[in-house]
């Protein structure tokens, strides 16, 4: 970490539960990492892996009554956050942490127009009259580059494009300057020109107001544009974590590598593509040792026996990289204790 | 939505105007109308008058139009039962009667099931949800009438807390509007459940939470404003509903409206009385259903704005 500066969100230990059909399970659990200002954080992994649940859990709008956060911190301004009360959890919502969701169409609410719901965002944390409230909400739709805010607020979201709806959801996320933000796979559903787009007028705001970024997605390509450092989720746990240039460069785990792999090139053709064989384990049947055990290449004898412990690579910078993995044990890379 | 309601509008009268072709059919299909619209001992002469009246000697589409011409004027013919009053005159008499009780009944309905379907989506798998499971359960298991019977004996008859029958102020509404409503309030607020559940599980509900909305906001502005689109379309059948359910409650409990006059002229014959009880309830139905399409688009902007 810089001198002095302090992260704009760290989380610890997270663990959050969810009781299913088929039991109880451990949809994140142990789940750690930091975000700076003016930083963004990729989370990577297959589906499944627990990357939306993660983001929920931050906000602590995790689905009820399902689900429960058991154990973790979050910590903001000093103050973890899991020890709040629901009442200053709403504060907090949109207000320091926000969170713009993967569908735009279906983000918005059909019978409100696009002008009450960027007011009420606006309005949840600030007061003013109806008419401040509404510059202040044509003023957030026009920092998203919304053409013509001031008419557009009496838009319905039936009447807009899928690109400019999700431009207004990032309104009402960002309505209220918060200073951090998730974004859950928030261009999947776009096409790519309008993807390109998006993801370059959230690097604009960035760069404005020094936001710090959870940037949730499965393409590696988003990754290598957007972020500064990576995590890489795995059946509900961080396995590997570092910046974005050793995440690339220097893969540690072989879950990285084979994602790695699997990312397609201009050059190749979807037939060679690489996938990981096998299914993520099954989250109520998890394996003892390293859940990816099944799945790897290079696996060894006692894999199977126990999780694998941390290990840091020496060589780490400010962003430490580090990966679970019991091959890492022959390296140089040094285990952390735990 | 002006298009929109001029559509509805002239949707609305087309269907009135093929309500009154089948009413001048039926009425054609015993043979020649006199026989339906005279009493069995009348002479001649009678007969006569009404040829004139009704240009039954005229060709059919003739006919229909000096129908159709009567019928907008309010003149369907001479009661058979009750001599010396009009069919329609009858019916008005007796509207008010039967749009007392049904409305009653609606609205009641409605304050009960709304609320105990959003909350019951609110607190699904809770105890409440279970009772209102319960609720709706025996509201759809009981007949109407055998509710109708059991409510006079057990509220009227042997606790003495309502009358037993009759048309009076609210103490006399109670129990009708029980039997009527109960069924309705059991399906609004299986409908209201249902599209509240799925309302809540929405992208937008949680897009609202996430920017700091108290959950009673969440709950009854940004779900239930969506969410109530659904029972609002079933309004139109509970409409018709109401009047169905009148022919029997105000049989059972002797409320003096059209539908214990529709009995009354059933038994009695009357096929003029009848005539005009059928097109005013297709009168009033087409017409609440029309205002539940303006509500509609109200609460719905994809319709308003198309
Ligand atoms: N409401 C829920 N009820 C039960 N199980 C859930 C619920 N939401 C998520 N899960 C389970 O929690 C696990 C993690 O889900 P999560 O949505 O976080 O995955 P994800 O990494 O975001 O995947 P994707 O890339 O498909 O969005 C999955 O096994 C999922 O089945
Ligand atoms: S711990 Fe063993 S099984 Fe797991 S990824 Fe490393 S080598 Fe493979
Ligand atoms: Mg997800």
């Amino acid at each position: 970490m810089g001198a002095g500066a302090t992260p704009a969100i760290e989380v610890r230990d997270l663990e959050t539960q969810i009781d299913t059909k088929l039991g109880l399970i451990k949809a994140v659990d142990g789940v750690a990492f930091t975000v700076d200002p003016g930083e963004t954080l990729g989370i990577v992994g297959e589906s499944g892996s627990g990357k939306s649940i993660t983001a929920l859990s931050l906000l602590r709008l995790v689905p009820r009554p399902a689900a429960r956060i058991v154990g973790g911190e979050v910590i903001l301004d000093g103050e973890d956050l899991l020890r709040k009360s629901e009442a200053e959890m709403r504060k907090i919502r949109g207000r320091h942490i926000s969170m713009i969701l993967q569908d735009p169409q279906t983000s918005l609410n059909p019978v409100f127009s696009i002008g009450a719901q960027v007011v009420e965002a606006i309005a949840m944390h600030a007061k003013g009259s109806r008419d401040s409230l509404l510059k202040r909400a044509i003023e957030a739709l026009r920092h998203v580059r919304v053409a013509d805010p001031a008419r557009r607020v009496d838009d319905f979201p039936h009447q807009m494009s899928g690109g400019m709806k999700q431009r207004v959801v990032g309104a009402i996320a960002l309505g209220s300057s918060p200073r951090v933000l998730i974004a859950d796979e928030p261009t999947t559903a776009l096409d790519v020109t309008i993807q390109a787009q998006y993801l370059r007028l959230l690097k604009d705001i960035q760069a404005e107001t020094g936001l710090a970024i959870i940037f949730i997605t499965h393409d590696f390509g988003v990754v290598a544009r957007m972020c500064d450092k990576v995590a890489v989720m795995y059946a509900g746990r961080v396995v590997e974590y570092g910046p974005v240039r050793e995440i690339f460069v220097n893969p540690a785990h072989p879950y990285t590598r084979a994602l790695l792999k699997s990312v397609p090139t201009i050059e190749e053709d979807v037939e060679r593509l690489y996938s990981i064989r096998g299914q993520p384990p099954a989250f109520w049947d998890m394996p003892r040792g390293c859940r990816f055990e099944p799945r790897c290449d290079v696996a060894l004898p006692h894999c199977k026996q126990d999780y694998p412990p941390e290990f840091t690579d020496p060589g780490s910078g400010k962003t430490r990289h580090c990966a679970s993995c019991w091959a890492l044990e022959e390296t140089e890379w040094t285990r952390n204790r735990s | 939505m002006k298009r929109y309601l001029i559509i509805r509008l002239f949707q609305s009268l087309l269907a009135m105007l093929a309500i009154s072709m089948i009413a001048f059919v039926l009425s054609h299909l015993s043979g020649s109308p006199v026989d339906a619209m005279l009493p069995d001992d009348a002479g001649p002469e009678e007969a006569e008058r009404l040829i004139r009246l009704w240009g039954l000697d005229r060709p059919y589409h003739e006919q229909y139009l000096v129908f159709l011409g009567n019928a907008l004027q309010g003149n369907l013919g001479d009661s058979i039962k009750w001599s010396g009053q009009t069919a329609m005159g009858l019916v008005l008499d007796r509207l008010p009667a039967t749009l007392q009780l049904g409305g009653f009944a609606i609205i009641v309905s409605t304050i009960i099931a709304l609320p105990i379907g959003v909350l019951a989506a609110v607190y699904k798998d809770s105890p409440f949800d279970s009772f209102g499971k319960l609720i709706a359960l025996l509201g759809q298991a009981m007949p109407n009438f055998w509710l109708g019977i059991v409510l006079i004996w057990v509220f009227a008859v042997t606790l003495n807390w309502f009358p037993t029958s009759g048309r009076g102020g609210l103490a006399n509404m109670i129990l009708p509007a029980i039997a009527m409503g109960w069924f309705q309030v059991a399906a609004l607020m299986r409908l209201t459940r249902s599209a509240m559940l799925e309302v809540l599980d929405s992208e937008y509900v949680k897009l609202a939470r996430i920017k700091g909305v108290p959950e009673w906001r969440v709950v009854w502005v940004h779900a239930f404003r969506n969410a109530a689109i659904v029972p609002l379309t079933y309004f139109g059948l509970i409409a018709g509903s109401i009047f169905t359910g009148s022919v029997v409650i105000e049989t059972v409990f002797a409320w003096p409206g059209t539908g214990l006059l529709a009995i009354d002229a059933i038994r009695g014959r009357d096929f003029p009385v009848v005539q005009a009880v059928v097109l005013t309830f297709a009168g009033v139905f087409i017409l609440a259903n029309l205002i539940v399409d303006t509500l509609y688009a109200y609460l719905d902007p994809r319709i308003r704005y198309r």
